[in-house]
């Protein structure tokens, strides 16, 4: 059913009209936490963080619904009280993170390849386009294939095709136990024994490797997180020391992650270490590889390509554009949806694609 | 253009026997798994390969043709209806498994692979892929792809969009579009979360790339009986409340088992108002423990009887009656059909109920079988075709449950489609604006309009039709419930 007109406030949907009518390219901002992603930041600054609150949340349905500037904090700290949480764990760039900063961002942390993506979560949204039009897709069902599916399209848009008001997300119970090990492995040998666990009944919740340690993540009932535990081997971390690495790899804290110029690759699990020097963090069971301070000379963009992947440069100036090009069909399918959704080019013109 | 010119152009591309064009030929195509929609397509196509798929594509496009593809045809929401003028493009012959990457955990098909086939031909990797609609003998996975095909083990699972890596095919104007891949993420628009879904109406698909999961060593299954329908649908929350996500956890009421029993003789308790089979799976230790907190939840919740099955025949036993219950409607009337709201879970005891005074209102029998870990409503309306009014009564009986479905937040389809059987309920679910977004869409991809016209999005004519003959002064059926 249509959102009722009072589901979002008259500043921000006249805001919209008279940017719309004059053609004033708006920079839609929650927090600001992610200013640093994307290729370009135009427009006059519309702050959506007044739009605030959870709608609703019922634990048993496993479902949350709240405004776009509701903090992450919030969002997490509510499921937490209940016993649940946000599987795909969206990266925290800061504290005040808004949930709808994370859907348009749609970046997942370490337990993506096992628990899904944030769009793998995202059940319904509600958007306000170019011409104030509040338009809901999906629901807060579980399933729904009425009409296309737009609301996970909206999850990673980056905000070009309008304004997400609002989000449904699925959430999921909190793992009962969760152990994580440590292995002594070269990043070849980790990335084979990543898929060869995600490929047996291993309750897998994390694998990544970081100077010469692999560091794995068990989480589930608490037989099979002990059964796990002693086919694997290697040394048990103690609980803070865990959550300091897997926090740290999921809001990019860690060291390696902060340095001036860093590449995130996007390639099959499976893919041995690319003949790379410098040094690199493995994520997602070998299907995500950062690179820090790449030499010059290498086209990190070509061997992803060669890998069957793409490329982003993360942090650092980014030749060429931040994100990996888009092939020229896929391209044009992006101009004539943007033209389509917000014909004269308000909303953040230029922060997916540049030119967009 | 006539048919014969149509097959000539054809015939000018693609090998003779890839194409028919005698109404015999045609015949079995006219309609897909929901037959009270039939149309005669102006021709069949059957291609062999993508580069042929694109040349249908390409000559269909300069004619101003209109195609509709189509897999093995058990959807059931007509989406795969031929068009009366147009081309008809089975993908059937499109069958191989291309590849298997046990070490990635990938497969990639042709779209005419039957669903169940990737799972066995990866069997042998202890890989199986997840998705398992009732129909996946046959079901293929490009129509798993246009129709986001779901299954009994959703709950834990997900859909086809969470079990799909990426897709390869052509736009109507045969440009190839090539989405995700064997990889997590890339640059842009989610345009395969877009597609999957799409019901054939923004792109034909001719090869796609799914992930495979292990194959979970232990799967046991529990059937519990309840004297109240309500119990059963409150147990289903207290099941999910107590931080347990089944395998699997549906619903069947005693019309349904009732129906079913005689015919695979499961052990079904027909005493009972209602029964849940809930199935775990993973570790033997972890389905131990699971096992014995679903038990303890089912209890407190009420079941009378609680079995837990003993053996693989016997779990195949207790599933064949939920896997058959369609079929076996047949038993109970001439014709049946089945609808897929879905709804928040709180509320399926309310709808249930709603539906049985419906039942007396149309003089229609309705049996209950859902997903009810999903909330995903399968009710079947049984009736029959050579009474007069007969159908009409149990399609007005449809539109009336998916409506109830939208006003308690839910949707008028969770796993079938839309197809040309929802039309009208996409008027209730959705505003003006919110089609024309649809259409929007649509446009972006197929901006002649040829890819499956006439499904997924109503005419805004359709929709002012519908709404006079729907709603009176202005009041909507059960003011009396809450809206969301």
């Amino acid at each position: 059913m249509t959102a009722p007109l009072n589901a979002v406030p008259a500043d921000l949907r006249e805001r919209v009209l008279a940017a719309n009518a004059q053609r004033q390219p708006l920079r839609l901002r929650g927090a600001g936490t992610k200013d640093f992603y994307g290729e370009a930041l135009d427009g006059e600054i519309l702050d959506v963080t007044a739009w605030r609150g959870l709608i609703t949340y019922d634990p048993s349905e496993l479902v949350i619904t709240a405004r776009c500037g509701t903090a992450l904090s919030e969002i997490e700290g509510a499921l937490a009280d209940c016993g649940q949480f946000l599987a795909f764990e969206p990266p925290r760039f800061g504290a005040d993170a808004s949930i709808g900063g994370v859907i348009a961002a749609g970046l997942s942390g370490p337990r993506r390849p096992y628990a899904g993506a944030a769009r793998d979560f995202v059940l319904g949204a509600t958007l306000l386009d170019a011409s104030g039009n509040l338009l809901r897709f999906g629901g807060q069902v579980m399933k729904n294939v009425a009409g296309f599916d737009v609301s996970r399209l909206l999850c990673g848009s980056l905000g070009i095709l309008g304004i997400i008001t609002e989000v449904s997300l699925k959430v999921l119970p909190l793992p009962r136990a969760q152990s994580t090990l440590r292995l002594e492995l070269s990043a070849a040998d980790a990335i084979e024994a990543f898929n060869r666990w995600a490929g047996s009944p291993v309750p897998l919740s994390g694998a990544a490797w970081s100077q010469g340690c692999a560091w794995v993540r068990l989480s589930g009932a608490p037989a099979a997180v002990r059964a796990a535990r002693e086919r694997l081997g290697g040394e048990a971390i103690e609980a803070a020391d865990a959550n300091a690495f897997w926090n740290g790899l999921r809001d990019c804290r860690l060291p390696l992650l902060q340095r001036d110029v860093v590449w995130r690759l996007s390639i099959p699990s499976a893919t041995p270490p690319l003949d790379l020097p410098g040094e690199s963090v493995i994520d997602w069971g070998g299907a995500l590889r950062w690179y820090a301070d790449p030499p010059r000379d290498h086209d990190l963009r070509a061997l992803a390509v060669v890998a069957g992947g793409t490329a982003m440069c993360w942090r650092g100036a980014a030749p060429a554009g931040r994100f990996h090009p888009l092939p020229s069909a896929v391209a044009t399918l992006h101009a004539r949806l943007k033209q389509r959704f917000d014909p004269h080019g308000i909303f953040n013109p230029s922060r997916l694609i540049v030119g967009l | 253009m006539t048919s014969a010119d149509l097959a000539a152009e054809l015939r000018a591309v693609l090998p003779t026997d890839c194409v028919l064009s005698q109404d015999e030929e045609l015949r079995p195509y006219e309609c897909d798994g929901l037959p009270v929609f039939r149309q005669r397509p102006a021709l069949v196509v059957l291609p062999r390969d993508a580069q042929q798929v694109r040349q249908v594509l390409l000559t269909c496009n300069r004619l101003k043709v209109p195609v509709v593809a189509r897999g093995s045809g058990t959807g059931l929401s007509g989406g795969a209806t031929p068009h009366a003028h147009g081309v008809l493009l089975s993908c059937a012959r499109m069958n191989r498994i291309l590849a298997i990457d046990p070490k990635g955990r990938t497969a990639r098909l042709e779209p005419g692979v039957p669903n169940l086939r990737v799972s066995e031909a990866a069997a042998v990797h202890g890989l199986y892929y997840a998705p398992d609609p009732s129909s996946q003998v046959a079901c293929s996975i490009g129509g798993n792809v246009a129709e986001n095909s779901g299954g009994v083990h959703c709950l834990k699972y997900g859909l086809t969009v969470h079990n799909v890596l990426g897709v390869r095919g052509f736009t109507m104007d045969g440009a190839a579009l090539e989405l995700g891949g064997c990889v997590a993420d890339g640059p842009g628009l989610d345009l395969l979360a877009l597609t999957i879904g799409s019901e054939g109406l923004l792109m034909v698909v001719t090869e796609v790339t799914v992930k495979l999961l292990p194959r979970p060593p232990c799967v046991r299954l529990v059937m519990a009986s309840f004297a109240e329908v309500h119990h059963a649908a409150d147990a289903v929350a207290a099941v999910i409340a107590a931080g347990i996500i089944p395998a699997a956890m549906e619903m069947m009421d005693r019309k349904a088992t009732a129906a079913v029993e005689p015919f695979v003789q499961a052990g079904y308790d027909l005493s009972a108002a209602a029964i849940l089979l809930v199935e775990a799976d993973g570790t033997d230790e972890e389905v131990a423990e699971q096992v014995a907190e679903i038990e303890a939840v089912l209890r407190k919740c009420g079941a009378s009887t609680l079995r837990v099955a003993s053996s693989a025949a016997e779990r195949a036993l207790f599933w064949s009656g939920r896997k058959n219950a369609f079929p076996a409607a047949g038993r109970l009337a001439p014709d049946y059909y089945c609808m897929d709201g879905t709804i928040p879970r709180r509320h399926v005891g309310k709808v249930l109920d709603a539906i049985a005074a419906m039942e007396l209102r149309y003089g229609l029998s309705c049996m209950n079988v859902f997903h009810a870990g999903d909330g995903n409503l399968h009710p079947v309306i049984l009736f029959d075709a050579n009474e007069t009014g007969s159908w009409e009564r149990a399609d007005r009986f449809g539109a009336e449950i998916l409506e109830l479905c939208v006003q308690l937040g839910g949707t008028i389809t969770g796993e079938h489609g839309v197809g040309v059987e929802k039309l009208n309920s996409m008027c209730v679910q959705f505003s003006s604006a919110e089609r024309a977004a649809f259409e929007a869409v649509k446009e972006a991809f197929d901006p002649a309009g040829l890819l499956n016209p006439g499904k997924v999005i109503p005419t805004l004519a359709r929709c002012a039709e519908y709404g006079r003959m729907r709603v009176h002064g202005g009041a909507l059926p059960h003011a009396d419930l809450p809206r969301f």
